[in-house]
C-alpha cells in the first residue's frame, strides 16, 4: 500500500486499516450522491428545453439568467445579449461555470471528492492508495485559494435567482398568481443564501480576518451569524444540490404538460 | 457482571512485531486502559504502555482501537459487545518504542518551530490587557492536550513518511492560527505558515477534527481561517491592489 504506516521504524503491522466498522460507506454514498447531481444537470443544462413555464413565469435555475436568441420568449429577464446559441453550448452559460467553480472550490466539497473520488483519505486511519501526496501545495490545486472569488459571483447568482422567484408570482392573465411552483422556487433561493452565505470565505470576509473584534462590533455580529451558518455549510450543500434538482424538475413537468401546477391564487 | 473479552494487542519493537491474542476479564464500567493494566498485571508484565492521568487530560495513552485513534482511558468497554475481538495497537505515523509505546518526539521538534507569542515590545508581562471577544477564538485551541492523535492521524504524514520534514501536521498548524488571532501578538505568521509549516499540505478532509479527544473543531476554526488569511495575502489580486493603492496594512485590523 502507501509507503507511510510501512515506513522503517513504524509498527510493523501489514494491513491497510484495522478498523471494524464500515469505512467504506461514506465515501461510497458521497460519490453516488454527487454522481446523481452532476449527470443529472449535464445532461437538463444541455437539453435546451422545458425550462420555461410562460403562464406562470417559472425559470428554472440551471436556464438563469437566460441572456441569448435561443431563450424561448419571457425567459430572458435581463435582456438578450447575444444572438442564437449553437445546441453545444448550454443556454445557462453566463452562469454555470461559476456556480460549479464555487462548489468545485468549497472547502465542504473539497473534503467529499478527496475522500471519495480521489480517496486521499479514503476515510481517517486508512491508508490512501496513491504513492505520492502534495495536497493543495501546487498546481492545479492551489488554485483552490481563488475560492472566495466564486463566492462574489455566486452572491451576485443568487440575486438573479431571487428575482427569477419573485417575477414567478404570476398568473396568466398578467397579475398576481401564486402555485406550488412559487413555494418550491422560494424555498431553492432561500437554501442557496443559506448555502452561499455559509461558505468559510465568506465567515473570513464578514470578520474572521479580524484580530480584534473589539473594535469592530458590527462586522463581529456578522461572523457571528456566518458562523452560526457555516457550522451546517455541509448539510447545506447537499440541501441545496437537492432543492436544485428538485426545483428544476418540477419546473420541466410543469413545462413539458406531464403534470400542471397545483395553484393557489 | 463481568465477561471474558478477546483482545489482540500489538506486541513488539522497531523491527518487528505480531498481533497477539489475549482473553481478558472485563467488569462494569471498566476502560480500554483498565483491561491494559489488568493484562500487564496477570498475563503480560513486560507489556509496554504509556499513561498517566486515565482521565483524558493528560494526552499519554493515544493508541489505536480497531483501527480508531482514540484515547485508551477515554475508550469504554460498554461501547464493543461480549463477543467482539478489541485490537488494540500503537499509534501508526510515529517511530515504535516498544509494544504500545510510540516516540513522539516528531511533535515537540514541529513545536519548538514555531515562532513563540511576539507581544509589542514595550508591554511588558503584567501590561497585558485584552477582551474576552478578542481571545476567545484562541482560547479554543487551548483546550489542546497534546494527544497527538490528530497528528497520528492526518494522511499527510501518517501516509506519506517523505512530507514530514515540510508538513508540521494539525496540531502546530492550529498553534499558529492561535497566535495568528492573539490580539497581542504581533508577528505576521501567514507566509511562515504556508512556507515553514507547510498549511498547503492539508486538504482539509477533517479527520484531525474527527479523533480530537478535546472536540476542537480544528479544520473549520483553525486550518481553514488559516488558508483564507494566506490566500488574502499571497492569492487575492484585489487585496494585494488595495494594500498598493491606499498604502493600508492588512496587520492593523
Ligand atoms: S484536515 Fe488537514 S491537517 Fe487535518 S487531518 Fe486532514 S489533511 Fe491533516
Ligand atoms: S488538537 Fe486535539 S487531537 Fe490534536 S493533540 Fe490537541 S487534543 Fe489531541
Ligand atoms: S491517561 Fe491521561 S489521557 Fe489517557
Amino acid at each position: 500500500m502507501t509507503a507511510g504506516i510501512n515506513a522503517p521504524g513504524r509498527a510493523r503491522i501489514p494491513v491497510r486499516s484495522l478498523r471494524t466498522d464500515r469505512w467504506w460507506l461514506p465515501p461510497l454514498i458521497t460519490n453516488l450522491g454527487l454522481a446523481t447531481f452532476v449527470i443529472y444537470a449535464t445532461v437538463r443544462s444541455f437539453m435546451g428545453e422545458w425550462y420555461w413555464v410562460d403562464d406562470y413565469h417559472y425559470l428554472t435555475p440551471f436556464y438563469s439568467p437566460c441572456i441569448s436568441e435561443s431563450c424561448v420568449p419571457g425567459s430572458a429577464h435581463f435582456g438578450e445579449w447575444i444572438g442564437e446559441l449553437p445546441g453545444w453550448i448550454p443556454m445557462g452559460f453566463l452562469a454555470l461555470p461559476f456556480l460549479l467553480g464555487f462548489r468545485l472550490t468549497c472547502y465542504y466539497y473539497r473534503k467529499a471528492y478527496y475522500r471519495s473520488v480521489w480517496q486521499s483519505p479514503t476515510a481517517c486511519a486508512v491508508a490512501e492508495p496513491h504513492a505520492k501526496y502534495s495536497g493543495e501545495t501546487r498546481f492545479p490545486l492551489i488554485l483552490q485559494n481563488v475560492h472566495r472569488y466564486f463566492f462574489y459571483v455566486a452572491g451576485i447568482v443568487a440575486v438573479i435567482n431571487t428575482y427569477d422567484a419573485i417575477v414567478a408570482f404570476h398568473s396568466p392573465d398578467g397579475g398576481f398568481g401564486m402555485g406550488l411552483g412559487n413555494v418550491i422556487l422560494l424555498i431553492n433561493v432561500i437554501m442557496l443564501w443559506a448555502y452561499t452565505l455559509s461558505c468559510h470565505s465568506c465567515r473570513h470576509i464578514a470578520g474572521g480576518r479580524l484580530k480584534h473584534f473589539s473594535a469592530h462590533p458590527v462586522r463581529y455580529k456578522l461572523w457571528t451569524f456566518v458562523s452560526k451558518l457555516n457550522v451546517r455549510h455541509m448539510q447545506l450543500a447537499w440541501i441545496t444540490l437537492g432543492t436544485l434538482m428538485l426545483t428544476d424538475l418540477y419546473v420541466m413537468l410543469v413545462a413539458s404538460g406531464a403534470i400542471s401546477d397545483l395553484r393557489f391564487v | 457482571m463481568g465477561y471474558k473479552a478477546q483482545f489482540r494487542v500489538w506486541r513488539g519493537d522497531d523491527e518487528s512485531g505480531e498481533l497477539r491474542d489475549y482473553v481478558i476479564e472485563v467488569n462494569e464500567g471498566e476502560v480500554v486502559l483498565d483491561i491494559i493494566h489488568r493484562l500487564q498485571a496477570t498475563q503480560a508484565p513486560d507489556l509496554a504502555v504509556r499513561w498517566n492521568c486515565k482521565a483524558g487530560k493528560c494526552g499519554s495513552c493515544s493508541a489505536e482501537i480497531n483501527g480508531k485513534p482514540r484515547l485508551m482511558c477515554m475508550t469504554r468497554m460498554s461501547t464493543f459487545t461480549e463477543d467482539e475481538v478489541i485490537t488494540v495497537t500503537p499509534m501508526r505515523t510515529f517511530p515504535v518504542v516498544r509494544d504500545l509505546v510510540t516516540d513522539v518526539s516528531f511533535n515537540y521538534t514541529k513545536a519548538r518551530e514555531v515562532q513563540s507569542f511576539t507581544p509589542p515590545p514595550d508591554l511588558k508581562p503584567g501590561e497585558y490587557r485584552m477582551q474576552q471577544v478578542d481571545v476567545e477564538r484562541s482560547q479554543e485551541f487551548r483546550k489542546c492536550i497534546e494527544c497527538f492523535l490528530c497528528q497520528n492521524t492526518c494522511h499527510v504524514i501518517r501516509d506519506h513518511e517523505e512530507n514530514k520534514e515540510a508538513f508540521s501536521g494539525p496540531r502546530f498548524l492550529m498553534r499558529v492560527a492561535e497566535l495568528e488571532m492573539h490580539p497581542l501578538d504581533t508577528a505576521d505568521r501567514r507566509d511562515a505558515a504556508q512556507d515553514e509549516h507547510g498549511l498547503g499540505y492539508c486538504n482539509i478532509t477533517k479527520c484531525c477534527t474527527e479523533v480530537c479527544p478535546e472536540h476542537i473543531k480544528i479544520t473549520d476554526n483553525a486550518l481553514i481561517p488559516m488558508k483564507e488569511r494566506v490566500a488574502g495575502r499571497r492569492y487575492d489580486p484585489v487585496v494585494w491592489l488595495g494594500n498598493k493603492l491606499f498604502r493600508r496594512s492588512s496587520k492593523k485590523s
